[in-house]
């Protein structure tokens, strides 16, 4: 994560697939633990979600107005937009279990 | 110590407690129960913070939502969606739903730290209210990264110095639910809203505070129509300036039993009466009195409703309307039983402190002392009359004893702190019930001892001098019986002298018509007298002439017969 909003979006449109995944990570900083969430992430979404999502990276401390949209307490905190309703995962990501749960795609993956 | 900087709250009474305000620059913790009041105490401070002080503040709020918040505090007279407009407070509704939370690897709160500062600096706010922060123990699953999250917040907050008040729910054995208490540790105020006989009254207590002398008793606090008010002891020394100034208590004959002049300014005045004395009617004439002469008067009512007072005073040629119109009287009417006797006197400091008036009726105090318990009542009272002696207030407490002649308890209890005694007693004899006065007791002036019959006409009130019978005093239809009688006795003895005094000038005239008879008699007798005399004279010498007359004629020896001398009998000149 270089950059302070990495988005990655494939071509295919939000629109016409139900099962397309906008993910925004709030960060503080760029802290040793903010950095391993991003990757964690970024690695559990190539895995089960590769092509079919978009990551909005916002770090608050450029941006702290935005914390209370969210209602962003905890830091790293990992917000599923889409697909409705929204989820909210906090920590660094590293329990790929439970990332799968919040993100509703231990049904995914076996379908896949 | 000295260092050591208070933020004045603005709150009535709390900044005289804790001596100045909160620790400025460091957390307060505010705990209690559910309705406790402690959201409107955390937005009092900001409010008043901001308007009185210029501090702008941030209030950050887990459970309520911002509509609410705001019509909470609006029944206060806090207008709070204006005070964000102008930037002077931020609001920030901070949500957390569990149920959308998953939770998955280490993390920390710096959201909620990047939030505060962002809503701190877009102000430069300067205090802080983080109402019920334990909301996040229920919203965040790991007690333990937000229990050293917390400590960590604390500590930031001080280091930001901006003063800060949490609220907490209060625990069972620990003063908050989740032991907050331990990161708290400058100051500690616990609220409490209790039972006790049935009424339901508010305290506070400041149960710690670092560095700094507070008082650590309960006081009562009052949530009214403007914001809190704590009720602290006024003062616990017993010094307060004294006048020497009279006031009227607007009955020119009451006013000749105390000296002349009425009592002191800031004087308190015990008035006792059995039900139906009159004592309400003194209180509306003391209160008029001041109205008249342009001060205002407070007359805090706890039996009648203020329309009726008007009308019962109407009825005995005392107009208030025009006084109450004025601005000058105002009532103040509440049932006794409302709340208990604290909250009733927090009332009234708040209404005396509002109004300032120079006059206050309590009628009747009695309706205060049952509210609670005796040894309450005393330090209660103690410190209203305290408070209005300070204040240089002239009281009235009217006071309601039972018909008989024996003083209840509580009149004994409190009759030693009032500076003057004035008592109404009803006396039954032949078949009436007349109203007595006495003036028990006036400290520091020369007062009537007698005993007045106390009238009330529909001209006002009147104290007329009783009259001393063989059955004691007398009153009413007696008295006036012993007046006709006393102007019958004076009618007679005038009528007696009169008719003695004809009879006098009478004998005197038939004396002088005596007197100048007896001198008309005089005079007759001696006119006649002088006739005989001047006869007698006459007649000697005509018997004189005769004989020389005699002699010449027989010319007897000339020589011997001398020219007669004519005697003169009578000292009259002729």
């Amino acid at each position: 994560m270089s950059t302070k909003r990495a988005v990655r979006r494939t071509a295919v449109s939000r629109e016409s697939t139900p099962n397309f995944w906008e993910l925004r990570l709030y960060v503080a900083g760029q802290t040793p633990r903010s950095r391993s969430a991003f990757s964690n992430l970024k690695k559990i979404c190539e895995d089960h979600l590769p092509e079919r999502y978009s990551i909005e990276v916002i770090d608050l401390l450029e941006q702290p107005e935005l914390s209370s949209g969210d209602q962003i307490l905890a830091i790293p905190t990992l917000v599923r937009r889409l697909p409705k309703p929204m989820r909210k995962i906090i920590g660094d990501l590293s329990d790929t279990e439970r990332v799968l749960v919040g993100l509703d795609l231990r049904c995914a993956s076996h379908k896949g | 110590m000295a260092g050591l900087s208070k933020c004045p709250t603005g709150i009535q009474g709390l900044d005289e407690i804790t001596g100045g305000g909160l620790p400025r620059g460091r957390p307060t913790l505010v705990c209690g129960a559910a309705g406790c009041g402690k959201t409107l105490l955390a937005m009092e401070f900001l409010v008043r913070g901001t308007m009185q002080f210029h501090e702008p503040g941030v209030f950050m709020f887990f459970e309520e939502t911002a509509p609410e918040l705001a019509a909470n505090v609006a029944s206060l007279g806090f207008d709070l969606p204006t005070l964000v407009r102008q930037k002077k407070i931020v609001l920030d509704h901070v949500q957390v739903e569990r149920t959308e939370i998953e939770e998955s690897g280490a993390y920390d709160l710096e959201g909620l730290f990047v939030r505060l500062n962002h809503a701190i600096d877009s102000i430069g706010a300067k205090r802080v209210v983080l109402d019920t922060l334990e909301a996040l123990f229920a919203g965040l699953p790991n007690e333990a990264v937000l229990r050293s999250e917390l400590r960590r917040l604390f500590h930031w907050l001080k280091q930001k110095g901006v003063t800060a008040i949490i609220t907490a729910e209060r625990g069972r054995e620990q003063l908050t639910r989740h032991g907050l208490e331990e990161y708290v540790s400058d100051c500690v105020i616990v609220l409490d809203h209790r039972v006790s006989e049935r009424l339901a009254t508010r305290h506070l207590r400041v149960v710690k505070y670092r560095g700094a002398l507070h008082g650590t008793n309960e006081y009562p606090f009052l949530i009214g129509q403007d914001g809190i008010s704590v009720l602290p002891i006024t003062s616990l020394k017993n010094d307060h300036k004294v006048s020497s100034e009279r006031v009227s208590t607007g009955i020119p004959r009451l006013d000749a039993m105390l000296g002349g002049r009425g009592f002191y300014r800031g004087s308190t005045i015990l008035l006792t009466g059995p039900p139906g004395s009159g004592k309400t009617s003194i209180g509306a004439f003391f209160a008029q009195a001041a109205a008249l002469r342009g001060e205002r008067a407070l007359y805090f009512a706890f039996e009648e409703s203020p329309n009726q007072i008007e009308r019962d005073m109407h009825s005995i040629g005392l107009h208030l309307g025009g006084s109450l119109k004025k601005g000058l009287l105002r009532f103040h009417a509440s049932r006794p039983t409302l709340y208990g006797l604290e909250m009733h006197l927090a009332t009234m400091f708040k209404e005396i402190q509002t109004f300032r008036p120079s006059v206050v009726v309590v009628d009747p105090i009695t309706s205060l002392l049952v509210a609670g318990s005796q040894s309450e009542a005393k330090s209660m009272v103690t410190r209203l009359i305290d408070f209005l002696k300070t204040e240089q207030i002239s009281a009235l407490f009217p006071s309601l004893v039972s018909g008989g002649r024996d003083l209840p308890e509580t009149e004994i209890v409190i009759s030693s702190l009032m500076d003057s005694w004035v008592l109404l007693q009803d006396i039954e004899s032949n078949g009436e019930r007349n109203r007595i006065l006495h003036v028990l007791k006036s400290r520091g002036m020369a007062h009537s001892n007698q005993a007045r019959e106390f009238l009330i006409t529909d001209r006002g009130i009147d104290l007329v001098d009783t009259y001393l019978g063989p059955t004691g005093v007398m009153t009413g239809a007696a008295r006036v019986a012993e007046v006709s009688r006393e102007r019958a006795e004076a009618l007679g003895i005038q009528q007696e002298v009169a008719s003695r005094k004809n009879a006098l000038m009478r004998k005197r005239s038939a004396l002088e018509r005596q007197v100048a008879a007896l001198r008309a008699d005089q005079e007759t007798e001696e006119e006649e007298f002088q006739r005989i005399d001047l006869q007698a004279g006459d007649r000697v010498r005509a018997r004189v002439l005769e004989r020389s007359e005699m002699g010449l004629a027989r010319h007897a020896e000339s020589n011997a017969v001398a020219t007669p001398r004519i005697p003169s009998t009578n000292g009259r000149a002729r």
